[in-house]
């Protein structure tokens, strides 16, 4: 009988993967490192944008692996710096979101990468909710998912001074609208 | 009067209250009714680009449909970063074939992708400029640093802006509503943007690199056209202060709440009181100016 796998076959490289699905290039990166000398954080990044490019280039296993499962992927800020300064038109930040989701699938998120995902997970929930973000409940969700509780304790009464903060969430009229773009969505996902 | 679609987005409700307060204070002297589109949701940001590309394409694009049904071809969306996920989502359904028969299943709406998202500087350009000359009741006699951030300048096929390394429509807002913008290094930076909460250290590096930049050139206030940027440098300034010598004490305006000022509104109704950093030897200083002149 034949049993469909959800292993990933290892013979696609990503940089196929990267082409056939989103229609980029990588091997149309020839390191000159505009990128990563314009990236706001490559001093923070286990590998910079060109090496990133670099790992994809050679595309064997051990290195697509390397990408997926590095910090620096979850660090990018899609400022677009990189992208409006490779002179080969390389959409790296859209590379990127690729990516990251190809490493939550694959399961070779960077254990410090965690808290990011997290913050993102907390972020949609808020949406998927109530229609709208609601900065407390975001707030809140992700304390409980990361154990900080301590996080911005000090800006809180501040901003409930300046009528910045609502404690309770504005509902949208079309909510379960929200709720069903999120359902076919995420199934969607998990069927690609 | 004209009426355009507005989509707020969840910061100009929260967080970044005066840059509703003095944008529909400059609106309303342009004589542009700003009609919110009814039951918006959240972009998505960052979050959703992140994680999910179809989420990423279909939250704004619900907004894009109910802006249509609504029969706007024109909506403002302060928000730099929820200007960037519409004018994508935009783009995306205009440009692909894949999308542009997904999206109408997912949201459950038509979509065609009339209505055209614009930045506050679009809207300023577009309704405001041409009549401020005859009404400026105050002048700005200050230094402003003109940070545009990412999302205004960049991707290129979404920005209007020219010069994406150097812009300079801030700066030509600026001098014509009578204040003297500066020359300075870190106007097209990011500020970390959505690494806010949880990298807290990272976005105050970032920003102590361009507050720094802009003290040392003389600023006496930085103005910016969006939340995320407002948000990180005025709120997380404590945070940034651990990265130099000096406190920095600049504060950080929206160029709605800089329009407002030139056109003579009470800063109060302008929102001047729900900074973080203060704004009021700021104030005191270009009144001051005003009264000698």
């Amino acid at each position: 009988m034949e049993t469909k796998s959800k292993i990933e076959p290892l013979a696609q490289p990503l940089k196929e993967k990267i082409l056939n699905e989103i229609n980029e290039q990588v091997m149309k990166c020839y390191q000159c490192g505009k990128c990563a000398a314009g990236c706001p954080l490559s001093g923070e990044m286990d590998y910079t944008p060109n090496q990133i490019l670099r790992l994809l280039q050679i595309g064997d296993t051990s290195c697509d692996d390397e990408v997926l499962r590095s910090y620096g992927i979850w660090l990018c800020l899609t400022c677009d710096t990189c992208h409006s300064r490779c002179p080969q038109e390389v959409d790296f930040p859209h590379i990127m979101d690729f990516l990251r989701s190809e490493s939550i699938k694959r399961r070779k998120v960077h254990p410090k990468a965690k808290e990011i995902i997290a913050f993102h997970r907390s972020f949609l929930e808020s949406i998927e909710k109530t229609g709208r973000l609601h900065e407390v409940g975001l707030i809140a969700s992700y304390k409980l998912k990361t154990f900080n509780l301590l996080q911005d304790v000090d800006l809180a009464p501040k901003m409930f001074a300046k009528g910045k903060l609502e404690i309770f969430p504005h509902r949208i009229k079309g909510k379960e609208a929200i709720t069903r773009i999120f359902e076919k969505a995420i199934k969607e996902a998990k069927n690609d | 009067m004209t009426k355009i679609g507005y989509f707020p987005g969840c910061s100009l409700n929260g967080t970044a209250k005066e840059y509703d307060l003095s944008l529909q204070a400059i609106a309303r002297f342009a004589e542009v009714e700003l009609i919110e589109l009814a039951d918006w949701n959240c972009c998505g940001a960052t979050a959703a680009h992140s994680l999910n590309s179809t989420l990423a394409v279909a939250l704004p694009a619900r907004n894009l449909a109910i802006a249509e049904s609504m029969g706007f071809d024109e909506i403002l969306v302060p928000c730099a970063a929820c200007y960037s996920r519409l004018a994508q989502a935009r783009h995306e359904i205009k440009s692909d074939e894949k999308y542009r028969t997904k999206i109408p299943q997912l949201i459950e709406m038509d979509i065609k992708g009339t209505a055209n998202p614009i930045t506050v500087l679009d809207f300023i350009n577009k309704y405001v400029l041409g009549k401020l000359n005859d009404n400026l009741s105050n002048k700005l006699n200050a230094k402003f640093a003109c940070y545009y951030g990412c999302l205004l300048t960049r991707p290129e096929h979404l920005s209007t802006i020219e010069r994406r390394e150097d812009p300079l429509v801030m700066e030509q807002i600026v001098q014509l509503a009578g204040g003297v913008p500066i020359d300075w290094a870190f106007k097209v930076e990011c500020c970390g943007a959505g690494l806010s909460v949880v990298r807290t250290d990272i976005v105050g590096k970032l920003c102590a690199k361009i507050l720094d930049d802009a003290n040392s050139r003389g600023a006496d206030a930085i103005v910016v056209a969006c939340p995320m940027c407002h948000s990180n440098l005025d709120m997380r300034r404590n945070e940034i202060n651990k990265n130099l010598s000096d406190a920095n004490n600049i504060p950080v305006i929206y160029i709605t709440q800089l329009l407002g000022l030139a056109l003579g509104v009470e800063p109060n109704k302008l929102g001047f009181d729900k900074h973080f950093v203060s704004t009021e030897k700021f104030l005191h200083k270009l009144q001051k100016q005003t009264m000698e002149v």
